[in-house]
């Protein structure tokens, strides 16, 4: 990759928590103005790695350069942060907030432009304390871009949220990637990653284990579609030549292949009552089961 | 420095907004201490139970002259030991005696304040001593009278000081110590280590912050207590703003010392009370250490609250000037330069 173009760069970047290696040499590489997704389960890595990228944690070792210079004080201060779980002080209403942080700043956006971005007109008055999970992460990300920053890091920002204010923190998310900015998104959220994020890296154990975008890295690691059928079905067998690969859970045979149209014609041949099936892309989940495993996470 | 001016400025005012929005802990910091005030001033207005207090000049062996003839054998009275006179006639001149004796005088001296009604009394326990004393009716004793003037210091004029010492220390300690450790552990710090703004800039800002709460809580108690109890001040009540306000910064500067690196607030509570129970009793909140053990009077003195308390009793009950309360001054301006210095430079976000 040409490093020219990139927004921040990372290199073998470690941390440890006494004995435990949270990040274990890790390495990425972010081009300006795109969405970039880090993805990994619980325990992963994923907010130890953007702290450190943020300049809110110290590296144990390893280098992150945003734009070819070592982090300082100046490059944090043209990145905009919405942490995982942030606390506002009491008894302060929106626009209180807005107004404390947009003057932290030397170089700062419009405020009226970013609480028009993030939806926040009928806001201003309201205490901080009586806002919805969904309002708060608006007033979170209007914060992150009130110094119309560069880069923009967004850890978790739609974890609790219901589905009408998670898409419509998409929506917002979509419209600041529109205005130039770079942003990078941690989520758990695969339809999330795969919605706003340009490229992915998925994250375990401290080391990126895959990168680039959510398409080249399906059809690397899938080629074709998936054919679900009910676990009741009994499986006369697998057929020759059509690259089946089976897996199965409680409920489902799970069939991924690329001969959808011979995979049919074998199943219907064999008598199979396919009134069951289901025929669907695979998707960033697979991915990330596939690569991260299904055992359950801390 | 303009834009660092300005984020002091916003943290400063955000604190306030907090502060003076959280109606219940407002009310309670302006309720309690006219409670304590109106409670402690109506418990002590009656008289003593004793019929009068002597005190005793006794440059040495205070004990055996306590007891000594004519004065150790009055019944029904209180005796206090002073070392020299003029501290017994400082007591006289303010009524927290009644009457001042010099055993080692002779003819006997003692001296009365004309304007304590209690003094005639105590003149009259005296003199009946001194004749019982002969056993035959006659003094043996030849008595030399002496009168000061002197106007009354109520006990309440006394503790009003203390009080008011003791509701800044509690603001000062908790309202900034508390807080910062709260912030922290809910992620406040941790989103303003995200942004420009320097430690010392938001401490500054918290300390400001807290100084304006502690003097405008301060004033209004004062105000609202001086009302009805119409307080003695002989001093000047600009020298007295002057120790409430380095007192509160001195204590709290004391509270960021403690918040500077604590993450948990039972922590921070139990550090905060330990400090503060002690200058409770310490510092002369309620009663005066005079006559006390050296060792407590010693570790009293290294209590910031004892300052600002002796600074504020001697501009008040004794109209000290500026230069009398000058030790007082300088050793709550060190207390604050090394504690706040001490405080930024451990200072943690997280």
């Amino acid at each position: 990759m040409d490093n020219s173009g990139l927004a921040i760069e990372v290199r073998g970047l470690k941390k440890s928590f006494g004995k435990v290696e949270a990040v274990r040499g890790l390495d990425l590489k972010v081009r300006e103005g795109i969405c970039f997704g880090l993805l990994g389960p619980n325990g992963a890595g994923k907010t130890t790695t953007i702290e450190m990228m943020e300049g809110i944690l110290e590296p144990d070792g390893g280098e992150i350069l945003v734009r070819g210079r070592p982090l300082s004080a100046k490059t944090r201060a043209r990145a905009g942060i919405q942490f995982q779980a942030t606390s506002l002080p009491d008894y302060l209403k929106v626009g209180e907030v807005l107004e404390m942080f947009h003057s932290f700043y030397d170089q700062r956006a419009e405020l009226a432009d970013v609480v028009r971005a993030c939806d926040l007109s009928g806001l201003l008055d309201r205490d901080v304390k009586k806002l919805s999970g969904g309002q708060r992460q608006r007033v979170l990300l209007a914060l992150a871009l009130v110094n119309d920053p560069d880069l923009v890091f967004l850890d978790e920002p739609t974890t609790g949220l219901d589905p009408q204010a998670r898409r419509l923190f998409w929506d917002l998310v979509n419209g600041i990637k529109k205005r130039g900015k770079t942003i990078i998104l941690t989520t758990h959220y695969m339809d999330e990653a795969y919605v706003l994020c340009d490229e992915i890296a998925v994250v375990d154990h401290g080391r990126v284990l895959v990168e680039g975008t959510p398409q080249a890295l399906l059809s690397r690691y899938f080629g074709g579609v998936l054919l679900e059928l009910p676990r009741a079905l009994a499986l006369p067998g697998e057929p020759k030549d059509l690259g089946w690969v089976v897996t199965e859970d409680e409920t489902k045979h799970r069939i991924r292949t690329a001969k959808v149209q011979e995979s049919l014609n074998w199943m219907l041949a064999q008598g199979l009552d396919l009134s069951g099936l289901r025929i669907r892309d695979m998707s960033l989940e697979d991915l990330f089961l596939e690569l991260t495993g299904k055992e359950l996470r801390a | 420095m303009r834009r660092s001016l300005s984020r002091i400025w916003a943290i400063f005012k955000a604190r306030n907004y907090e502060f003076f929005r959280d109606r219940s802990s407002l009310g309670w910091s302006l309720l309690f201490p006219f409670l304590v005030v109106y409670g402690f001033s109506f418990a002590f207005s009656g008289d003593s139970q004793k019929l009068a207090k002597f005190a005793v000049v006794a440059p040495s062996d205070a004990e055996a002259l306590l007891k000594a003839p004519p004065v150790g054998g009055i019944p029904h009275v209180d005796r206090v030991a002073y070392p020299n006179v003029e501290a017994a006639l400082a007591k006289l001149r303010r009524h927290q005696v009644d009457i001042v004796v010099d055993p080692a005088s002779k003819p006997l001296r003692y001296w009365i304040s004309e304007s304590s009604p209690k003094g005639f009394i105590a003149e009259k326990l005296l003199r009946d001593a001194a004749i019982e004393h002969d056993g035959l009716g006659h003094a043996v004793l030849p008595l030399e009278r002496a009168a000061v003037e002197g106007r009354e210091i109520r006990y309440v004029d006394w503790l009003m000081p203390g009080l008011l010492g003791m509701n800044m220390m509690f603001a000062a300690l908790f309202g900034v110590g508390y807080v910062i450790v709260r912030y922290r552990k809910n992620g406040v710090l941790k989103r303003l280590k995200a942004t420009p703004v320097r430690p010392f800039e938001f401490l500054v800002a918290q300390v400001l912050s807290r100084l304006y709460v502690i003097v405008a809580t301060t004033a209004i108690v004062f105000v609202g207590t001086n009302f009805l109890l119409k307080f003695n001040v002989m001093g000047s009540y600009w020298l007295l703003l002057l120790i409430l306000v380095l007192g509160a910064l001195a204590l709290i500067s004391v509270g960021l010392l403690i918040a500077a690196r604590v993450k948990s607030e039972e922590l921070a509570g139990g550090v905060l009370n330990l400090l503060s129970w002690p200058m409770m009793f310490l510092s002369g909140v309620w009663f005066s250490l005079e006559g006390a053990n050296p060792i407590m009077r010693n570790l009293a003195k290294v209590l910031p609250l004892t300052h600002a308390n002796d600074a504020a009793r001697l501009v008040m009950n004794e109209g000290a000037t500026f230069v009398q309360v000058l030790p007082q001054l300088v050793t709550l301006a060190g207390i604050t330069v090394v504690c706040l210095a001490l405080g930024s430079w451990i200072f943690r976000w997280d």
